[in-house]
């Protein structure tokens, strides 16, 4: 492969794409251990229970071991943000399967045998399971909060020539149903070292939480092969590993633990539920005068990552549009349930469903159509955010809007489905066709001052032989870190068959920070750009020196001088050079922009350097008869600063808004009494290849400030937009006016017989 | 440690399946059953695998009707000629049940024994009057489908019997079908409720013989007798179909679930009956209806 | 009667003797090492765990060892020759992977689904896919990857 096919901009083929297509890849539960027992966990059935007794006695296997609260070495805590996880429930259980009892024995039929027959008595004690019932623990119902006020609301709400609009929005929790369920390998070494390899996308974050939790400072974590994480194995798997690292200094053998599809959806992290309540002032031109947010995430029992999770939502929460008056005022309740935590979106999808929504309930209320309504309010360059951020550069939510009317015709077509709609005959069984459309925005990075708290390193070595390793903590879930990063050294000038992206481990890698937040090309990706510059330079310079050359720079895969002539191949210089001055490490570190300050605790002032734009037009056919919903084309325009990687790129979109779409209108997950209910892939519906619609991905670049040739991120803002635009799309079709997802059949029935038409607020102006 | 039989005729799987001390259980496409062997406590004994053998097999026409053998895949019945001629509304049910890999391992009758009331194909057969021919070694017996089902997953089957054959009598004369599964997306949905109608119609366009039989709805597949009943002799119309949506709503009992609600199934029962008839109706509005049509 | 069961994987004999209900899919990843098939959700609802059983698709955690006596499996392992291999290098140059986890038992649905109708159409290909799921790549890039190498492969 040329080297003009390696850099960014290109599409190269991935370096793991062979191994995946042939099976050759491994992940967690393919490689082979020396010495290997399995684990197996006993968990609560109940949302809370006092752990009366645990008897281990009647289990048959002699072999087996077990391990309790009781048996921790160190504190029991998984260390996320706070310290109330707990790494198993001790005298008292705060959510169905926590872990109680870990279990190990030589194969994993036994394991799960033995942890059959553990008898655990519990005492259940009533549980904390609403909105309603955190919100009145008082400050103990409470996990977190966020909150900030922009303008002045009351005054904005109380001023003649407005018209009043509020509405409530709920959205529930989402499965990540990565298709490999969580797997860890805990190996202690003959130093005492504890080895971890498995499933996971913070190497770093699992390094930190096992010292922490064993003791003990030697703790190398490997990633192996990952088969999807969305969020969904950011914090999980320090838990996992904790585990499986007990029962392996427990059992004397290396332990592994890969959990059941069942005991993955029931027992792990899902995305926060959410209500949002807003109330607005709007002009009777639909100029947003003022939004009141109330925002409400359900945490479940623990910290883990709810501060920041709230923090993005509420940050997000007025939407992409202009409004000199916002109040956000966001709390994490805390209930007897699993807790949630990172999934893609981290928060915004949420906040920014209610938002998509209520403007669409602004728009009927005004008697102006969806896209007119967004146009008029959208930012543009100059304006300022509800942070009091001026978004200087790189807007384009009126572009994203522009190419979307272009593309779809949405004006016209929602215009003609609403006449369709009130011209429709009762005994028509025809589908009922809609369109509707969602303008979102995603800040890149990190959350506030998370940048600066991470400070990541990444570090390009020049090895021995003069080949090139790019060392980062980021881990590839799927997304195409890999290649990204390849195509980065690549275009800072070393030849792509030089370079190795080494996969992350905390033995070979320094710390990046962690694969969230939109921040693996922006961020972490500049810090490879500049270090492989670095490296680049060196190599230039030992030329230059060797050569007795001057004005040396890199051509394709050579070395030229400052007439073009060419003094040597790069690889002969690198090699040189380590030859010369033996291997050596190029490392960059994060520097924050001058202009990036951040109020945490106020939510004032830049909260990201850069967003990221979409806007999503979806098409649906309702069957008249049952309610049925058949989303049948997605047009997703994204703004990307700059796409590294086409096809990756697109991957990107269409998976993500896919899972949006899926997000809107099938992936229920029901509770009783604080247990998961869908926890099979029979259950748990997200789309199949019959369900997917036509889609088509448009790629804007407009770069941002920051980041390899201004790329914003692109890996969860598709998350944003689907869920609305498909909601917005229904009510075009039916006049069904929903304001909880997933909009399943069953809901748009119930909305049907409560009158909930979109008629009505029209009839109401 | 479970005993496997690879029987090679059928008389060699009865006798097998007549030892009470053996404790087998017959096993064919094992979609529905083999992860609940592997449960704590699910081992049987043994197991006695049906699916290769020749009796159980194979699809003929005759006289009467079709004969399907109970052992065919619905992938079988999907690609067979003589099914999608002769009962085209199996093909039809066949096309919704999970997706390729259940369809070429799942058997009708496996589908017909395991009994959940959600199982695609059985509306159908209710649908078509089929019967059942059950073997063991005291020899074979015939069951109306109609009258298989004994409750909740409980069947006529006695031990030690198999299902060998699933007959589909011919349809007598002009005949409409008609198949509707409410799934919970387009593929590999366990349906929430489902609707199999079949009817003959005279020459003045009136309903004769109706068969309207339901999934999901109820403890066992059934048919929706008084709603058949009122069908019969009347000309589909908008009064007839709104008519018998209320007739089939009052003789189902749905239930809540983790898919769905009662008052919803129930709904969308009554919806499906009716848009059946509107369909019928406005189909003799444009056209005169053909021998095999299907919507 | 005898728990020994012979059969054919990729074309070479292999047996097995132990519990006739064991799951194909644990005989092929732990008993013959080939960890190439995946499993997802162990109920026969995603997809992973898809292999060719005497051609037809399958998921081999539904199928017991008993009933694969006499008979030919193929795994992702098996998938690769010549004819096979533009499938395969189609779904890198498409992006049809990306994490990996579903890519074995999709390319062997796509390989049941070529030999079945030499150029699917987009339908037939979504029919044909539907009990293999994918959480990541929204499966258009699968649509192309099959596109791409529909009516060559022989």
């Amino acid at each position: 492969m040329s080297q003009a096919r390696a850099v960014m901009g290109q599409s190269p083929p991935r370096p793991d794409g062979p191994g995946k297509v042939s099976g050759r890849a491994l992940f967690i539960d393919d490689m082979p251990f020396v010495d290997l027992w399995h684990g197996a966990t006993v968990r609560c059935p109940h949302a809370k229970a006092r752990i009366v007794r645990i008897d281990t006695s009647a289990v048959s296997d002699r072999e087996a071991v077990f391990v309790t609260a009781k048996d921790l070495p160190g504190p029991n805590v998984v260390r996320a943000i706070a310290e109330d996880w707990r790494v198993l429930a001790d005298d008292v259980a705060l959510h169905a399967y926590e872990a109680v009892v870990l279990v190990a024995a030589p194969t994993a039929a036994r394991a799960q045998a033995a942890a059959a027959e553990v008898r655990v008595e519990y005492e259940p004690l009533p549980a904390v399971l609403t909105y309603e019932q955190a919100l009145a623990q008082g400050a103990e119902g409470l996990l977190a909060s966020s909150n900030l006020a922009h303008g002045d609301v009351e005054r904005a709400l109380a001023q003649e020539g407005v018209r009043i609009i509020e509405g409530t929005y709920e959205t529930g929790h989402q499965e990540h149903l990565y298709l490999e369920p969580n797997g860890i390998v805990a190996e202690v070494h003959q130093s005492g070292e504890v080895e971890i390899t498995g499933s996971l996308q913070c190497p770093f974050y699992v390094q930190r939480a096992l010292k922490y939790v064993l003791g003990i400072d030697a703790v190398r974590v490997r990633q192996a092969t990952t088969g999807g994480g969305f969020g969904g194995k950011e914090d999980c798997p320090s838990l996992v590993a904790a585990h499986a690292a007990l029962l392996a200094r427990r059992s004397g053998h290396a332990v592994k633990i890969v959990y059941g599809r069942r005991e993955d959806i029931v027992a792990t992290s899902k995305r926060h539920p959410s209500r949002v309540h807003i109330k607005s002032a709007v002009r009777a031109d639909g100029t947003f005068v003022a939004h009141d947010i109330d925002v409400l995430f359900d945490g479940g029992v623990y910290i883990t990552m709810s501060p920041v999770v709230l923090a993005r939502g509420a940050l997000h929460a007025s939407g992409p549009y202009r409004c000199p008056n916002v109040r956000v005022r966001a709390r994490a309740v805390r209930t007897n349930t699993c807790p949630n935590g990172a999934f893609r979106g981290f928060g915004a999808p949420q906040t920014q469903f209610a938002m998509e929504r209520h403007v669409d309930r602004i728009a009927r209320a005004l008697g102006i159509d969806p896209l007119s309504i967004r146009e008029r309010n959208a930012f543009v360059e100059g304006d300022e955010t509800s942070t009091g951020q001026i978004l200087q550069t790189s807007v384009s939510a009126k572009a994203c809007l522009a190419e979307a009317e272009q593309r779809t015709g949405f004006r016209a077509t929602w215009g003609a489905y609403e006449k369709a709609r009130r011209a429709r005959t009762p005994l028509d069984g025809r589908p009922q066709r809609g369109i509707g459309l969602s303008l979102f925005w995603h800040g890149a990075g990190f959350t506030g001052n998370g940048e600066k708290r991470i400070m990541g390193t990444a570090a390009v070595a020049l090895l021995e032989d003069g080949t090139v390793e790019v060392r980062a903590a980021s881990t590839d879930i799927g997304q195409g870190t890999e290649v990204a990063f390849g195509q980065i050294a690549a275009s800072a000038g070393i030849p792509a068959t030089l370079v190795r992206v080494v996969l992350a481990d905390t033995g070979r890698v320094p710390d990046s920070g962690p694969t969230v937040a939109s921040r693996t090309i922006m961020v972490v990706g500049e810090l490879v750009l500049r270090a492989a510059a670095d490296l680049v330079s060196a190599v230039c310079a030992h030329a230059a020196k060797e050569q007795r050359a001057v004005g040396i720079r890199v051509r394709e895969v050579d070395l030229v001088d400052g007439q073009g002539r060419t003094v040597s191949s790069f690889a002969e210089a690198a090699r040189s050079l380590a030859r010369a001055a033996g291997p050596q490490v190029f490392a960059a570190q994060y520097r924050p922009l001058a202009e990036q300050q951040f109020d945490e605790k106020e939510n004032r002032g830049m909260a990201y350097p850069a967003f990221a734009w979409g806007c999503d037009v979806v098409e649906v056919e309702v069957d008249p008869d049952t309610f049925e919903t058949r989303p049948t084309k997605v047009t997703a325009i994204s703004d990307v600063g700059f796409v590294v990687h086409p096809v990756l790129c697109h991957g990107q979109v269409i998976g993500g808004t896919l899972q949006a779409i899926g997000w809107g209108y099938l992936e229920e997950m029901k509770l009783v009494e604080g247990r998961y209910q869908n926890d099979r892939f029979a259950t748990y519906i997200v789309p199949t290849s019959r369900d997917v619609p036509a889609m088509e991905s448009v790629l804007i670049e407009n770069p941002g400030p920051v980041g390899p040739r201004g790329a914003k991120g692109i890996g969860e803002a598709p998350m944003d937009g689907g869920a609305p635009a498909l909601l917005s799309a229904i009510e075009n079709a039916t006049g069904l006016v929903l304001a909880t997802i997933p909009a399943t059949p069953e809901r748009l029935y119930a909305a049907q017989r409560a009158g909930a038409h979109a008629g009505a607020a029209e009839a109401a102006r | 440690m479970t005993k496997a039989f690879a029987p090679r005729t059928l008389a060699e799987a009865l006798t097998l399946l007549a030892d009470r001390a053996l404790g087998a259980l017959p096993i064919a496409g094992c979609t529905d059953v083999l992860a609940g062997l592997h449960s704590a406590g699910g081992a049987p004994p043994a197991v006695v695998d049906i699916s290769r053998l020749e009796e159980l097999r194979g699809v003929h026409v005759s006289p009467p009707g079709l004969e399907l053998g109970a052992a065919l895949t619905f992938s079988e019945l999907r690609h067979s000629e003589l099914v999608q001629t002769h009962a085209p509304l199996l093909v039809d049910a066949a096309a919704t049940i999970g997706a390729w890999q259940i369809q070429n391992r799942a058997t009708l009758g496996g589908n017909i024994a395991n009994a959940s009331p959600a199982g695609d194909a059985l509306p159908v057969l209710l649908a078509l009057d089929a019967t059942l021919v059950l073997a063991s070694t005291t020899g074979e017996r015939r069951v109306l489908y109609r009258d298989f089902h004994r409750g909740y997953r409980k069947t006529a089957l006695a031990p030690g019997e198999l299902i060998v054959r699933v007959l589909v009598p011919r349809a007598a004369g002009a005949s409409v079908w008609r198949f509707r599964k409410v799934g919970t997306r387009a593929a590999q949905a366990i349906s929430k409720a489902s609707l199999a109608f079949a009817a003959e119609l005279d020459g003045q366009g009136r309903f004769g013989k109706v068969r309207l039989a339901a999934g999901s709805v109820a403890p066992t597949p059934i048919r929706l007798l008084q709603s058949e009943e009122a069908a019969f002799g009347q000309h589909p119309s908008v009064e007839l179909a709104e008519r018998l949506a209320t007739l089939a709503k009052s003789e189902v009992a749905p239930i809540d679930d983790v898919r769905s609600t009662a008052d919803y199934r129930r709904f969308v029962l009554g919806q499906l009956v009716r848009r059946v008839v509107l369909e019928v109706m406005e189909q003799q509005r444009t056209a005169t209806p053909r021998n095999d049509d299907r919507g | 009667m005898s728990n020994r069961i012979c059969f054919d994987v990729n074309g070479k004999p292999a047996t097995f003797e132990g519990d006739p209900l064991a799951r194909l899919l644990d005989v092929l990843r732990v008993h013959l090492g080939l960890t190439g098939t995946k499993e997802g959700c162990g109920e026969g609802e995603c997809g992973s765990c898809s292999v060719l059983l005497d051609g037809e698709v399958v998921c081999a955690c539904l199928v017991p060892i008993a009933q694969v006596q006499g008979r030919a499996v193929t795994t992702i392992e098996g998938v690769g020759a010549e004819t096979r291999a533009p499938l395969q290098q189609a779904f890198i140059d498409e992006g049809a992977v990306q994490c990996g986890a579903c890519t074995p038992g999709m390319i062997i649905a796509a390989v049941a689904l070529l030999a079945k109708h030499k150029k699917p159409t987009e339908a037939q290909a979504r029919e044909h896919l539907a009990g293999n799921i994918c959480r990541c790549t929204g499966y258009h890039a699968i649509f192309r990857a099959i596109d791409k190498v529909a009516g060559q492969t022989p």
